[in-house]
């Protein structure tokens, strides 16, 4: 029996394992949402904006570890998808993104609604494909699933003309891929696992610096076993949260500009740096000549293109991390606690604690660190904006599990953080999804709370709203002589009944004693949104603070 | 210092441009590239001429592996392989002037592809240099048009 492309593009998708998809409508994907019209299997998520389609896509993969899927109409709609698109790249999230594109006899000639997507997204992609014939769907699919998921994930755009959609095939699906230029390298040089174990061996003052590289290779628990074995400090990237415990005794928490001063001390002080699955990154370096400047360095990761891109590396090794850490730590000799080390590291956590000043006014650490208390033990995952109420919502709740902690590091996407929190919360319905938002980045994909309700989401909004572009302005602050250029928020509407008029629950807290009775209150909304508007210090700031370029030692702490 | 890259792809449509654009957004400036089909039909064979460092060269070999479409890379190093470009000059010429012309084109053993009343197109084929020189030699009697392809080089033996 012959199905049309639109069909077959259902059936590849139920093989690969796709339950959700989060898309909008419009002209040229009209087959494909006739053909979801009939279909028992898929869901489908009607978002208000492309951009929360590709987000909530990325969200759902990065709570579930399976790939995302979204879909938009060709043009605008394609266009919309690219900030997502472009998020999931920089932090390697597995997502397809499929694209409706105008009819194969219109391509190029500046058709209605017709956007060169491939073009554009060129340089924002793991992969792309515009598919021409509809014979050729199956296999492009097949393809692009294992390329989204396989090596260094990413997100692959699949671009669909119309009439690809509507023209039929006899379908079959490949059992197999077979992609001669693609195969990524998974096992470590037993050579370079050698030279690891022994560089390990000599060490006197080790840290483990681990990325997101680490819990999508599902390595979360290969990490601690070698921290354990061999009594290593573990400090992990913004991405990395959730990698190993930070309620762990061999925890320093976050490292770089607004890590712990802990983490940046003994970063630069140690002798063996074991980078896993993370990619020095400039927020996380600082000055880059003075990063680590007395260590050897062992580098794992699945992408060798990251491997002495931006340091010079001792022992690079090519692999999965959680097979390479598997066949360290099966070689590596168990080592005591090296306790000069550990006592130095503890004196820095007494002296530098991660900090801040209580005042009659709520402070939005304060409210994060009260959501901690009262969730802890729970299944929760915290979801962020951009800004301070990200790195406040990283440094002030602790993560001991990965896929606990969505947040856009790479690319910083103000915006990201609703439309994320939608996805994570469909993949994981039984976890307290919470997003921490900004009054800033809330705004930018508000739309989403329709998405939420209709949904009954019960996604909790936390607004640590300071009337600031907070992040913007602490720099002002601190590095452009309190010149508050456009950072004032003071004329934003009032959130409460923006969130009431999507139909979300909602309260603005003005006091600090009613921040804990909010919170909880929050939690018995089980059926729809709920937004908390905190009203919380102007103009606190995020430390410590690692100016841009400066050692990370040389941090502003408060 | 500049390099010969060699990089043996996918012959999909669409590649030319994923690893012109690497370059470009990596800041790897490209002096010439010089694309064709190779003995099989499915695979294209790019030659591309940048410049950079070392350590510039293994992370654009790097990158250049990191897309889906490439299946092998190589520096090729001049001791270690021939290299042709191919240029068609346009030189102005009259009765006077042609039989010196036609000289220069005998050293450089290029050679006379058209002659008209007020010129004539040489070809020559040639390392980048030589080129270069014959370019000089001609220059004074007035070059109307020139046209170069990119370099193109295998590795010796093997």
């Amino acid at each position: 029996m012959e199905i049309s492309g639109a069909q077959a593009l259902l059936e590849c998708l139920k093989k690969e394992g796709v339950e959700i998809i989060f898309g909008y409508p419009g002209g040229v994907v009209l087959p494909l949402y006739d053909a979801l019209y009939s279909d028992k299997t898929i869901k489908h998520i009607l978002v208000r904006h492309e951009q929360g389609a590709a987000h909530a896509a990325d969200g759902y993969a990065r709570a579930t570890g399976k790939v995302g899927v979204c879909l938009a109409t060709s043009g605008p709609g394609a266009t919309n998808l690219t900030t997502g698109i472009a998020n999931a790249h920089m932090d390697s999230i597995p997502m397809i993104a499929i694209t409706g594109q105008v009819a194969t006899p219109l391509l190029g000639k500046d058709s209605f609604q017709e956007a060169d997507i491939t073009g554009i997204t060129l340089p924002i992609a793991k992969h792309n494909y515009l598919i021409k014939k509809t014979e050729d769907l199956p296999r492009i699919v097949k393809e692009a699933f294992y390329i989204a998921r396989s090596g260094r994930p990413g997100p692959v755009v699949i671009d669909i003309p119309k009439d690809v959609f509507v023209n039929k095939i006899k379908f079959s699906y490949p059992d197999k891929v077979e992609i001669k230029s693609y195969k990524p390298n998974l096992q470590g040089h037993p050579k370079q696992i050698s030279l690891a174990c022994k560089a390990i061996a000599a060490a006197k003052r080790p840290v483990m610096y681990v990325g997101g590289g680490a819990i999508s290779a599902n390595a979360a628990g290969e990490v601690k076993q070698l921290a354990e074995k061999c009594n290593i400090p573990v400090t992990t990237t913004l991405m990395g949260l959730g990698a190993f415990p930070g309620t762990h005794e061999l925890s320093l928490g976050m490292l770089g500009m607004h890590g712990t001063a802990y983490a940046n001390y003994a970063v630069t002080d140690c002798d063996l740096l074991i980078a896993v699955g993370a990619r020095f990154d400039d927020r996380v370096t600082g000055h880059i000549d003075k990063f680590a400047p007395n260590a050897k360095i062992i580098h794992m990761d699945v992408d060798p293109a990251e491997i002495g891109k931006n340091v010079r590396v001792d022992v690079p090794i090519v692999g999965d991390v959680k097979n390479v850490l598997r066949a360290i730590i099966e070689k590596v000799a168990a080592k005591e606690k090296h306790a000069e080390w550990v006592a130095q590291i503890e004196e820095w956590k007494k002296k530098y604690p991660l900090a801040y000043k209580s005042t009659k006014e709520i402070k939005p650490q304060y409210v994060i660190e009260e959501f901690y208390r009262l969730t802890q033990g729970r299944d929760v995952i915290i979801v962020t904006e951009v800004g301070q109420n990200q790195m406040w919502s990283a440094q002030f709740f602790k993560y001991d599990k990965p896929r606990t902690w969505i947040s856009s590091g790479g690319l910083g996407t103000m915006g990201f953080g609703l439309p994320a929190a939608n996805g994570a919360q469909f993949g994981r319905p039984n976890a307290i999804v919470a997003d921490f938002a900004g009054d800033g980045s809330i705004q930018m994909n508000i739309q989403e709370l329709t998405t939420a309700v209709n949904n009954r989401l019960p996604i909790k909004i936390f607004v640590l709203d300071n009337c600031f572009l907070g992040m913007v302005r602490q720099w002002q602050e601190l590095i452009y002589e309190r010149h508050y250029s456009h950072t004032n928020l003071c004329n934003n509407p009032d959130l409460v009944r923006v969130a009431e008029a999507y139909g979300a629950a909602a309260r603005r807290v003005e006091k600090v004693e009613d921040v804990k009775a909010a919170l909880e209150w929050s939690l018995t909304i089980t059926d729809r949104p709920a937004l908390i508007d905190f009203m919380v210090a102007k103009e606190e700031n995020v430390f410590p603070f690692v100016p841009p370029g400066q050692p990370i030692n040389e941090m502003l702490i408060d | 210092m500049r390099h010969t890259i060699s990089v043996i792809v996918e012959n999909k449509p669409g590649v030319l441009s994923r690893v012109a654009g690497l370059f470009a957004r990596r800041g790897f400036n490209i002096e010439s590239l010089a694309v064709g089909v190779t003995e099989d039909p499915n695979v294209s064979r790019m030659t591309i001429v940048a410049e950079g460092d070392e350590r510039d060269l293994e992370q654009i070999t790097k990158q250049l592996y990191k897309l889906i479409d490439t299946l092998k890379v190589f520096d090729l190093p001049r001791e270690k392989a021939v290299e042709r470009e191919l240029a068609l000059i346009k030189v102005a010429a009259n009765e006077k002037t042609r039989s010196d012309i036609t000289q220069i084109v005998e050293i450089f053993r290029a050679q006379v592809l058209d002659v008209s009343e007020d010129s004539v197109v040489i070809e020559i084929s040639d390392e980048a240099d030589k080129i270069e020189s014959m370019e000089k030699m001609l220059r004074r009697f007035g070059i109307k048009e020139l046209v170069r392809t990119g370099k193109i080089a295998l590795e010796r033996g093997g």
